[in-house]
């Protein structure tokens, strides 16, 4: 199976060792990865602010660059979502090269869990985690059961996280309440982006957990500006770092640079 | 001039929503129906049904005669005290106000208690449908300080699609389902029971 | 409307309720209580799922056939004795009940909760005309002495602290100065209203659902004031808007279950009130069927599931951003989420900023007792504003210049490239000054030494690095 890398523009440029990690990890489970090196991104910042005009021709040239693989992997749920349930407003409805991708375009846990059937990965995490479910994710993916429905689903990132020695997953109240990020949410309705981020850290703070971890990096990013503003005592990690064997971040710093 | 305005204008407007409406014609799927094998039943309803009343404020009594009820509401102060109660269930409570379907419902504003039958209860979500063709006044339910309903523990349906199935098709005239007393939770959440009607229900589960 | 809405700014609205930290956790703890009485509620039954897609499908289908169901319905209320009034908007809603009101001299009104009439603006107009309203709702007699408007559809008064409510009642009903206890504050409101009841002149309801199959209509209360109100006096006028058909009778079996146990958590409401026709031959039972936009919104393919609402407000118990912003931040008749999507639909400008008061989360969908997909409609709402040219034109081009940027690799990965370096190498009070939104109250990201293709290309791929060349 010849399979590409969708690293999400913000992770390329702010948090290489997400890709990295999320491309030794797919290599260690014996998959094939490429990374189409002329990927920028999905085209989600305008679709979600509405500006579909300026999502088509990136959603369009993203279509060219990924379709002539097998699978598709992107450590984010919120960007494979924008091509699994979104693009659909950008390509015609019988449009094959776009259907086949969009059906192929998978999560990475996802793909872990259900395209290769892994329920255990080897290795160690002598920590006490836990977990931040993102939005899109949950409830656009359903990577997990939400609070809301009561359908039960497997938590695909938990269920691979759970397999590692040593991990403890503390539980968290409101166990999938929205961190506040929602893109320029973040930035046109700052204070209850923040407010949300605030109290969604305390949660796990409150929990005991030493580190927050989660599968989209954006959540992260928006958690991890307040955790280093307000010095709280709380670390993030990408799940994919954790499953690729990364140690725990020294305080202040979310990924290696490399 | 205005009266006449006025009884001409809703015939327009009648016309004004339903022409907007028709323009756009919407396709739909049929009306569905509710596959009876994928509801909730319960074991033991009756068990359901008390369990739900007291969740909802309400309190539950077994008993086997209208002698029973009577003491049991004897027993209670608020009953014992009452000088106007009114009733549906002489058997039991003989009532010291008079009812009389064409008077002036105001008259009831200082009843004390009312006692009535219910026709039948509901497992799920401990409420009892009224039918207000038993009652001489309709308000006696919901002015009377306090609420006591008469129904056959034989009586209790699962849930409310057996609850509207029971009822059939409705005539001319009112019906309420009561579960539990009137309550608020309007400030800072906190549950206060008796807004604006009964301060207490007790319901008496007879064979 | 005929007259333009003042515009609505969400993000400045929301600032003052949200930066009072205590009261926003407060208010934010009150309604995830809520949240969680009906999370428990919707676990109790194993067909909860089955149930919404029941009501969504026979909402559906209801709003779809709609006229069909409307002459159904008034054919049969007619039967049953009530006379049906038709009223395109709220001016023509408000006319209907002044006339009513004129027609039999009456002066006091007792009213129990309506969103409609609160739409309509209809206790505005009617004081205007010499007319005494008076809300018997608890939560909105609490915020019709304060003269404010409901800040949430089931919990109108969940804004205001007991302290607060002890300062106008103390003002208004006379109770002790600094008397909090909501008991006694609730005994106090008893008393008061019994007496507006007594002289209530005219009762004035909503309509939780309408039967067309019977013409029935049926109300649902937890306090017991719609019954009250409407038990004693000649007349009841019951104010309907036209989505809030159902078809048959048996179809309350799937409402009725989902209604309460989605709004606050319980059950059932403590009363669920079946009216056919008046109370007798000496009484009238007015029902008046108001449009206001409804078969605008009917018309769109995109947002007519809007009209599936029950008014439950779950999406706002649930909503993460109306929990922390309060419901006077929306600045709507109906605030929230659902209240996001309808405001748009009467005045596209003034409500602008409403579909982007929003994180996307998606918890309103899913909370959704009759499937509303709410945050996909406010999402399609923004794709709406920005067609229209309603989105601020610094963002606007903002958008265009990424979506440039994306479709030109080389020049993606130079722009990442300096704005790492400069994140780098600028001083912090440079990089995340008050211009920076972003970082007014957040770190920016430590900026890596190199992107993930850069590394790529050194460690995996034949080609030179593009940053190294």
């Amino acid at each position: 199976m010849n399979v590409a890398l969708f690293v999400p523009c913000y992770i390329d440029q702010f948090f290489p060792d997400v890709a990295i990690a999320t491309l030794e990890l797919l290599e260690s489970q014996g998959v094939n990865v490429s990374f189409p090196e002329n990927q920028t991104c999905c085209g989600q910042p305008m679709a979600n602010t509405g500006c579909t005009a300026d999502a088509a021709p990136v959603a369009r040239k993203f279509v060219e660059i990924f379709s002539g693989y097998d699978a598709v992997v992107c450590p984010s749920g919120s960007c494979t979502s924008m091509i699994r349930n979104h693009y659909g407003d950008y390509f015609a409805a019988d449009d094959e090269r776009f259907l086949k991708l969009r059906d192929n375009t998978f999560e990475l846990c996802e793909f872990l869990v259900d395209q290769l059937g892994v329920r255990q990965i080897e290795g160690r995490f002598p920590h006490r985690v836990s977990i931040h479910s993102s939005c899109h994710g949950l409830r656009e993916l359903r990577l997990a059961g939400s609070s809301e429905q009561m359908i039960p689903r497997e938590n695909k990132l938990r269920l691979l996280v759970e397999s590692l020695d040593g991990v403890e997953i503390m539980p968290i109240t409101r166990q999938d309440e929205c961190c506040g990020f929602g893109g320029t949410f973040a930035v046109t309705e700052r204070e209850t982006s923040v407010a949300m981020g605030l109290d969604r850290v305390q949660d796990h703070v409150g929990s005991g957990s030493e580190v927050m971890i989660a599968g989209d990096m954006s959540c992260l990013m928006h958690m991890q500006g307040l955790i280093r503003r307000r010095d709280m005592p709380m670390r993030v990690m990408h799940v994919a770092e954790v499953l690729a064997g990364r140690a725990l971040p020294q305080k202040k710093a979310v990924s290696a640079g490399y | 001039m205005i009266a006449e305005a006025f009884d001409r204008q809703p015939q327009r407007s009648k016309q004004l929503i339903l022409d907007r409406l028709r323009g756009r014609a919407v396709k739909s799927k049929g009306l569905p129906e509710i596959d009876r094998s994928r509801l909730v039943r319960f074991d033991d309803p009756l068990a359901q049904f008390r369990e739900t009343l007291g969740f909802v404020g309400g309190e539950s009594h077994l008993v086997d005669s209208p002698e029973q009820v009577r003491e049991i509401l004897m027993g209670i102060e608020v009953f014992a005290n009452a000088e106007r109660i009114a009733s549906t269930y002489p058997e039991a409570i003989e009532p010291t106000v008079q009812l009389d379907r064409t008077g002036d419902p105001h008259l009831l504003s200082s009843l004390d208690w009312t006692v009535v039958r219910g026709e039948f209860a509901i497992a799920e979500n401990g409420a009892i449908w009224i039918d207000g063709g038993t009652l001489p006044h309709r308000v006696m339910i919901f002015i009377a300080q306090y609420l006591a309903i008469v129904v056959s523990r034989s009586q209790i349906v699962d849930h409310m699609h057996d609850a509207y199935a029971r009822i059939g098709t409705p005539e001319p005239g009112f019906g309420v389902f009561v579960s539990g007393p009137s309550k608020t939770a309007d400030i800072e959440q906190s549950l206060v029971l008796g807004a604006h009607g009964c301060r207490k229900l007790q319901v008496f589960l007879t064979p | 409307m005929s007259t333009a809405l003042p515009i609505v700014d969400h993000p400045q609205a929301a600032k003052e309720f949200v930066t009072n930290v205590p009261r926003s956790h407060w208010h934010d703890d009150s309604l995830w209580f809520v949240r969680t009485k009906r999370d428990r509620q919707a676990q109790s039954l194993p067909e909860w799922e089955y149930l919404r897609e029941s009501a969504s499908a026979i909402k559906r289908h209801t709003i779809a056939n709609l006229p069909d169901y409307l002459q159904e319905f008034e054919a049969n209320a007619t039967r049953m004795g009530a006379v049906v009034h038709w009223a395109a908007d709220a001016d023509e809603h408000n006319e209907i009940v002044l006339e009513l009101l004129q027609k039999n001299h009456t002066q006091r009104i007792i009213k129990s909760k309506s969103m409609l009439t609160e739409e309509c603006g209809l206790n505005e107009f009617l004081i205007e005309n010499g007319i005494d309203v008076v809300d018997t709702d608890l939560g909105e007699r609490i915020v019709q002495l304060r003269g404010e408007t409901p800040s949430h559809i089931v919990l109108p008064a969940i804004h205001i602290k007991k302290e607060e409510v002890g300062e106008t009642f103390h003002r208004h009903l006379g109770t002790r100065k600094g008397e909090a206890d909501p008991q006694v504050l609730t005994e106090a409101a008893r008393g008061h209203l019994r007496g507006k009841f007594l002289e209530g002149e005219v009762g004035i309801t909503g309509v939780n659902f309408g039967i067309a199959e019977t013409g029935g209509i049926v109300v649902c209360t937890n306090e017991g004031n719609a019954d009250l109100g409407v038990s004693l006096p000649r007349i009841h006028i019951a104010c309907m808007g036209i989505e809030k058909l159902i078809p048959r009778f048996e179809n309350l079996g799937v409402f009725t279950r989902l209604l309460a146990r989605s709004a606050t958590g319980q059950p059932i409401t403590s009363y669920t009130s079946h009216f056919h026709g008046p109370r007798d031959e000496n009484s009238e039972l007015h029902i008046v069927l108001v449009d206001n936009g409804r078969s605008r919104i009917r018309d769109s393919d995109t947002f007519r599931d809007a009209l599936n609402c029950i008014r439950c407000g779950a999406c706002m118990n649930t909503c993460p951003v109306y929990r922390r912003s309060g419901g006077h931040s929306y600045q709507a008749t109906v605030p929230g989420p659902i209240g996001s999507v309808l405001g748009p639909t009467k005045d596209m400008k003034a409500h602008k900023s409403l579909p982007y008061a929003c994180s996307l989360c998606g918890s309103c969908t899913d909370v959704c007792p009759v499937k509303i997909p709410l945050h996909h409609q406010l999402l399609a709402w923004r794709g709406v504003l920005v067609g229209k040219r309603l989105l601020a034109w610094n963002k606007r081009i903002g958008m265009k210049a990424a979506s440039w940027l994306f479709r030109h690799p080389r020049l993606f990965f130079a722009a990442g490239y300096m704005a790492r370096t400069a994140l780098r190498y600028l001083p912090h009070s440079l990089t995340h000054n008050r211009l920076n939104e972003w970082a007014i109250d957040r770190e920016l990201p430590e900026p890596p030494k190199q992107s993930f293709r850069a590394w790529y290309a050194k460690n995996r791929s034949e080609k030179q690095p593009e940053e190294s060349r």
